[in-house]
């Protein structure tokens, strides 16, 4: 064999080796998807999305207890972090382009890479154990803390997208500063800014780990704040890791739920930038 | 130019004037109030988020003073971990930690290398950016849910048809040797794998994107092969393909759930990858709420105050190998 085309093959050969690779990555996703959706359609039905569990063998348990519960994880989580992350997004894109902007983008980067669980034992020692009980709220800041870094980052990232010519139209007009950032340019961000927002939703709507030890779990319906509270995430834990089949089907099921949720809003996200994207 | 202008405020105008200067310096003063307020109040708040790195150390620190007072650096090689006898060592942990992050970049790092480089020197854009975002979705998917999946379908899966056929052919290494109930270390590792893939492809896809595309265009002017020419453009993403691997090395160390679920929990060190094992991280998930004594709880908070410094410098370090390649004006790939 000639050089040349022993050159040729190991190309095409790579070629190929390279590509399988991508069609063994997207498999993955399918197949893990395929599994999700077989066993979850099983014990999935309207009862099951608007029942609270009920003990072992008696049928019509469900898990409207955790559906509510992390709704509002989320919604509180998101009260907390989003408007902590925004301030330091606008921060950021508008006072951090010399060396100490970089440093916080840098450190801020950093924490994107933080292990769930850190935060989990974090919010314990500076809640749980202060107050002397598990409780939603603190579940809440712990999935808040999570948002930080990540809407911080979207926010900068989606603000400097706005034209500078606007700001400088603004400026012009004799606004100050501020004004011209929240009214004008936050104001053109807004979509982007708001798809941030969805995204870090989609991160920490999965998390389990911050959960644990901070709102705990719960088998019945509570909307107290002060009190522990279930969730999807911690509920498919415990069933799954329960001795009975009823309870594992129910988990499959409650993934179903919750892994149509985190695609969907996944999927949202991208058509949205895609969209903003096209007009620009 | 300020006070020029304040010079020509009330009293030293003409009268017909004044009102217009009186308008001019009020609405002049109010930035100067509004934008050093604007710029401290939102500059606190990105300090804050900066600082959280900080302040979960302190915290932590601070909540396992009575663990790190009593065993001192000793903590990280001593391997007992007994409650009852209120003796802690976190060594059976890092072990465990070490080394299914050890097997899943293994499998891992290749897939990714070979995903990121058919997406960026083969595929067109077209198909490129739908399969990144399809891989992506990957990450999405919850560590709760990959555990549920490790425990039901890819632990009976391996118990049954992978590693019999494992140990049937290099039994004779420690490292297949022993009895397999399918959850241990290597299920943990190839759960991890799947994890960790997404993050490095995307790294490593922006990474490849960022070389300039004139180094591939020169090199297949001189004639060479196209993949003679991505060995160039890997060449020189060197340093950020690192950093894409210590970033996933970042995510594999600090993953909790799923591998919770599937590494059996045990902590003791045995050389087989068939064994039960225990991460740091799913060792504070599984025995948290179980701690009853004071010494116990401090342990696990130190273990979490060394897996948060040991992810936080390796973020720290995958970071700046990452923007070394990325922070260039080049975009290339193929179009």
């Amino acid at each position: 064999m000639t050089s040349l085309s022993r050159r040729k093959l190991l190309n095409s050969t790579m070629t190929v080796l390279t590509g399988s690779c991508a069609v063994l990555a997207m498999g993955a996703l399918f197949v893990i998807l395929g599994y999700i959706l077989a066993g979850g359609i099983r014990a999935l039905s309207l009862s099951f999305l608007l029942n609270t569990p009920k003990p072992i063998g008696e049928p019509g348990s469900g898990i409207a207890n955790a559906i509510v519960g992390s709704v509002i994880l989320i919604g509180v989580g998101s009260l907390i972090g989003m408007p902590v992350g925004i301030l330091a997004g606008i921060y950021l894109s508008e006072f951090g382009t010399n060396k100490f902007g970089n440093l916080l983008r840098f450190l801020i980067d950093t924490l994107t890479g933080t292990p769930s669980i850190i935060v989990g034992v974090f919010v314990w020692t500076l809640m749980v154990r202060p107050m002397g009980n598990f409780s939603a709220l603190s579940g809440a800041v712990a999935l808040g803390i999570m948002m930080m870094p990540i809407v911080a980052r979207t926010t900068e990232e989606m603000i400097r997208l706005v034209p500078h010519s606007l700001r400088e139209a603004g400026l012009a007009l004799g606004a100050p500063k501020w004004r011209v950032t929240l009214g004008v340019v936050l104001r053109t961000a807004a979509s982007g800014v708001a798809t941030g927002a969805m995204l870090a939703i989609a991160r920490i709507a999965g998390e389990t780990a911050p959960l644990l030890f901070t709102a705990l779990g719960l088998n019945y319906m509570s909307t107290e704040l002060l009190q522990p509270m279930a969730s999807l995430t911690v509920q498919i834990f415990n069933y799954a890791g329960s001795p009975y089949e009823e309870w594992h089907d129910m988990a499959w099921a409650a993934t179903l739920v919750l892994v149509a949720m985190i695609l969907a809003l996944n999927i949202a996200v991208k058509v949205l930038t895609r969209n903003r994207h096209q007009q620009a | 130019m300020d006070s020029t202008l304040a010079g020509n405020g009330p009293g030293s105008a003409a009268p017909l004037r004044q009102g217009s200067t009186d308008a001019l310096s009020r609405h002049r003063s109010r930035p100067r109030i509004g934008d050093p307020v604007f710029k401290w109040t939102t500059g606190f708040f990105a300090v804050l988020v900066a600082g959280l790195a900080a302040l979960i150390m302190v915290e932590m620190a601070i909540g396992s003073k009575l663990a790190i007072q009593t065993f001192g650096f000793g903590f990280l090689t001593r391997s007992i971990w007994d409650p009852v006898a209120g003796q802690f060592g976190a060594l059976p942990f890092i072990y465990g930690t070490v080394i299914s992050s050890l097997i899943s970049l293994l499998i891992a790092v290749p897939v990714s290398l070979g995903v990121a480089i058919f997406l960026v020197e083969k595929a067109p854009r077209s198909l490129s950016n739908p399969s990144l975002f399809v891989v992506q979705l990957l990450a999405a998917i919850p560590s709760v849910v990959y555990g549920l999946w490790g425990i039901f379908v890819l632990a009976p899966t391996l118990r049954n048809y992978v590693y019999p056929k494992l140990q049937s052919s290099l039994g004779f290494l420690p490292l297949f040797q022993g009895n397999q109930n399918g959850l241990g270390l290597l299920t943990a590792g190839l759960i991890l794998s799947i994890m960790v893939l997404p993050i490095i492809t995307a790294v490593t896809t922006d990474v490849l994107r960022a070389v300039p595309g004139a180094q591939r265009e020169a090199s297949l002017a001189l004639g060479s092969t196209k993949w003679e020419a991505t060995l160039i453009v890997l060449q020189n993403a060197k340093s950020g393909i690192s950093g894409a691997i210590i970033l996933g090395l970042g995510r594999a160390i600090g993953e909790t759930m799923a591998v919770t679920m599937v590494i059996g929990n045990r902590a003791h060190i045995s050389a087989s990858l068939f064994d039960p094992s225990f991460t740091i991280a799913s060792a504070i998930a599984n025995e948290f709420t179980e701690a009853t004594t004071d010494i116990y709880l401090q342990s696990l908070v130190e273990l979490g105050l060394i897996l948060f410094i040991v992810t936080f410098i390796i973020n720290m370090l995958a970071r700046l190998l990452v923007w070394s390649v990325t922070r260039g004006e080049g975009r290339g790939g193929h179009d």
